[in-house]
């Protein structure tokens, strides 16, 4: 399904990667800009970040209002996505879905980032036991898919949101893991850090302040890509009831009680389905826009 | 080549170990005691402790995980709480039209992934190259339950020409075969095209054009099997992905597999069955994984020899 699309087993990161220390973010928006897909993608991302931080002056109607005179529907000019199966605005739905479904996929990906590039910087700097170590368990997370993984860990937990941000940050760790211990493996040998180490800095000093700004391209392209990866997750796990619980609007919830109405009333189904692959697609048409700015010849 | 095999399957031994430790610990961390759960709200303390000692949740838990792995080697995935039955038998009832299901989406996935990609990379630039791309942008976008959904409504409802749900007949497999494979042939695609233009620029290749090789020979015999390597490994993962996926696509086409067990035992909180289920798939997967190890050990005789212990 929908789970890692990135390879991180086979990640290389190139040694030529431009290094982007002096106004990181004003370089990053200058390359981004002059690629056409990803200016797509940011502007799809831009456009549900802005709907969900407006949804309650943009909703026409309350998310969570019911009517019981106009169940089930079909699109028109009072409620242009149609009505659910109490009554409830589509539309209103959808933007207020858009909250949950950013959050899961944003607060997801950064507990993933949070000790995953803490993992594998430290992995790749230390190297010796500890790389061994972090490696291994890294390996045994890996061994499983990481859709199932994340289901395992909702399952114990309980359903909830909590537990699926917990979960989806939980299955995307190995990855940065990874691709940051990877990166850090292709600079530690470079002069600058021995000449800083020759110059006597301490190993904090030289991490923060040489190898994980560094290596920092390989792990913004990867968080864009699994914010995508992590968005499909949380659906579908909410679709199977074990995310996000009814009457709250997220997209998955949404498509799993529209599926009794299918006959009836398709929209309920089709709608947050589309919902879900616009965001979707918008952060891999950024992810993989950003890849091919900053750093082409990485494989992620 | 056994030697690489006799190291793969050793470096196997502590991966399987901690997938172990993994699926022990997820259920150490349900909440509550599982005798308790067992027995039911009106059982007495008595019958609560005589349930605990069968399971031996009443030892110390280095002494419970010992005899779990114990357990393990002899092929007991432990008892359905909510059956009565072995998890393995239960297990088993049901892999079997999972790994049709799978086997049939990695198809899907093989052939219209390296179609697109071929299709694609032959002519980079062209309008195909760009639907070929897109296509497999919103292939891995799509969320799959969705496009479950979608093809039901419009194969089972509007044309009825295929079952919406079921797994007895050769049919009730081609609506979910084909909704699992495509996001995994949306991956493969893209990977299919950027592998062959690696290659398509170089001497070799030019010589064959020179020669005046037919085009699909060209791209069978030299771009694609130079493209392997890489192609294997990512179908390799994606059976990992098509596992974990076939949780969603067997509840959407309501499939007797094993990933509707999963759910079911979930929703029932049948937890020893769902230890046992993820337990089972991680260990396919590692198998699958090494396998694949081993098929590119095969492909590349230069992945043997690398590794210094030939």
């Amino acid at each position: 399904m929908s789970e890692p699309k990135a390879v991180p087993i086979s990640v290389q990161v190139s040694s030529e990667a431009a290094p982007l220390r002096s106004g990181l973010l004003r370089q990053i928006l200058k390359r981004v800009g002059s690629n056409k897909r990803s200016m797509i993608g940011l502007w799809i991302v831009t456009l549900f970040i802005l709907i969900a931080i407006l949804a309650p002056w943009i909703s026409p109607y309350d998310p969570l209002e019911q009517n019981m005179d106009k169940l089930l529907q079909s699109p028109s000019l009072s409620h242009p996505l149609g009505t659910d199966e109490y009554g409830r605005d589509m539309l209103s739905r959808i933007f207020y879905g858009s909250r949950i479904s950013l959050m899961v996929g944003i607060v997801g990906v950064v507990i993933s980032v949070v000790f995953g590039v803490a993992l594998g910087t430290i992995a790749g700097y230390f190297g010796g036991r500890i790389e061994a170590l972090i490696m291994r368990i890294t390996d045994i997370f890996m061994a499983f898919p990481g859709f199932l993984l994340a289901l395992a860990i909702v399952s114990v937990l309980g359903p909830g949101m909590m537990n699926l941000m917990i979960a989806i940050g939980i299955f995307s760790v190995p990855s940065f893991t990874w691709i940051s211990r990877s990166a850090v493996l292709s600079i530690k040998s470079k002069e600058y850090i021995e000449a800083s180490r020759s110059m006597g800095a301490k190993h904090s000093r030289i991490i923060f302040k040489h190898i994980i700004p560094n290596s920092i391209a390989p792990i913004i392209v990867l968080s864009t890509l699994r914010v995508a990866t992590a968005i499909l997750s949380a659906s579908g796990l909410s679709f199977l009831g074990m995310g996000a619980q009814p009457p709250s609007p997220e997209w998955g919830t949404m498509l799993s009680t529209g599926r009794e109405f299918l006959r009836a009333a398709p929209h309920i189904s089709i709608v947050p389905g589309v919902a879900i692959m616009l965001v979707v697609l918008g952060f891999n048409m950024l992810g993989d826009g950003l890849r091919d700015a900053l750093d082409p010849k990485m494989k992620v | 080549m056994f030697n690489y095999i006799l190291k793969r399957l050793l470096q196997m031994v502590p991966t399987l170990i901690g997938v172990s430790l993994l699926s022990f610990v997820i259920l150490q961390l349900v909440p509550g005691d599982p005798a308790e759960l067992i027995a039911g709200m009106d059982a007495s303390p008595e019958e609560v402790q005589i349930i605990r000692e069968r399971l031996g949740t009443d030892q110390p838990l280095y002494e419970q995980y010992v005899q779990y792995n114990l357990q393990l080697l002899k092929g007991d995935l432990g008892t359905s709480m909510r059956s009565d039955n072995p998890v393995l038998q239960e297990i088993l009832e049901r892999f079997p039209n999972t790994v049709i299901l799978t086997l049939l989406a990695t198809l899907v996935t093989v052939v219209i992934g390296l179609f697109t990609g071929v299709i694609a990379a032959t002519k980079p630039g062209s309008a195909r190259d760009h639907a070929s791309m897109a296509f497999s942008l919103f292939g891995i976008s799509m969320p799959v339950f969705w496009l479950g959904i979608i093809l039901i409504l419009v194969f089972a409802y509007y044309i009825p020409i295929l079952p919406s749900g079921g797994s007895s007949e050769f049919k009730h497999f081609i609506l979910p075969a084909l909704v699992l494979g495509i996001s995994s042939a949306a991956v493969l695609a893209r990977l299919t095209r950027s592998s062959i233009l690696e290659v398509i620029n170089q001497d070799y290749i030019r010589t064959a054009k020179a020669k005046g090789v037919r085009e699909w020979l060209i791209i069978y015999k030299h771009a694609l099997k130079n493209a392997f390597v890489p192609i294997i490994t990512v179908i390799g993962m994606e059976i990992g992905n098509l596992l974990g996926g076939a949780v969603l696509t067997e509840t959407v086409f309501s499939m007797n597999g094993l990933g509707r067990y999963i759910i079911q035992s979930i929703q029932f909180r049948d937890y020893s069955a769902v230890q046992g289920s993820i337990l089972f798939v991680a260990f396919i997967f590692v198998i699958i994984n090494l396998l694949v190890d081993l098929c590119y050990a095969a492909v590349d005789p230069r992945i043997r020899y690398d590794r210094k212990e030939a």
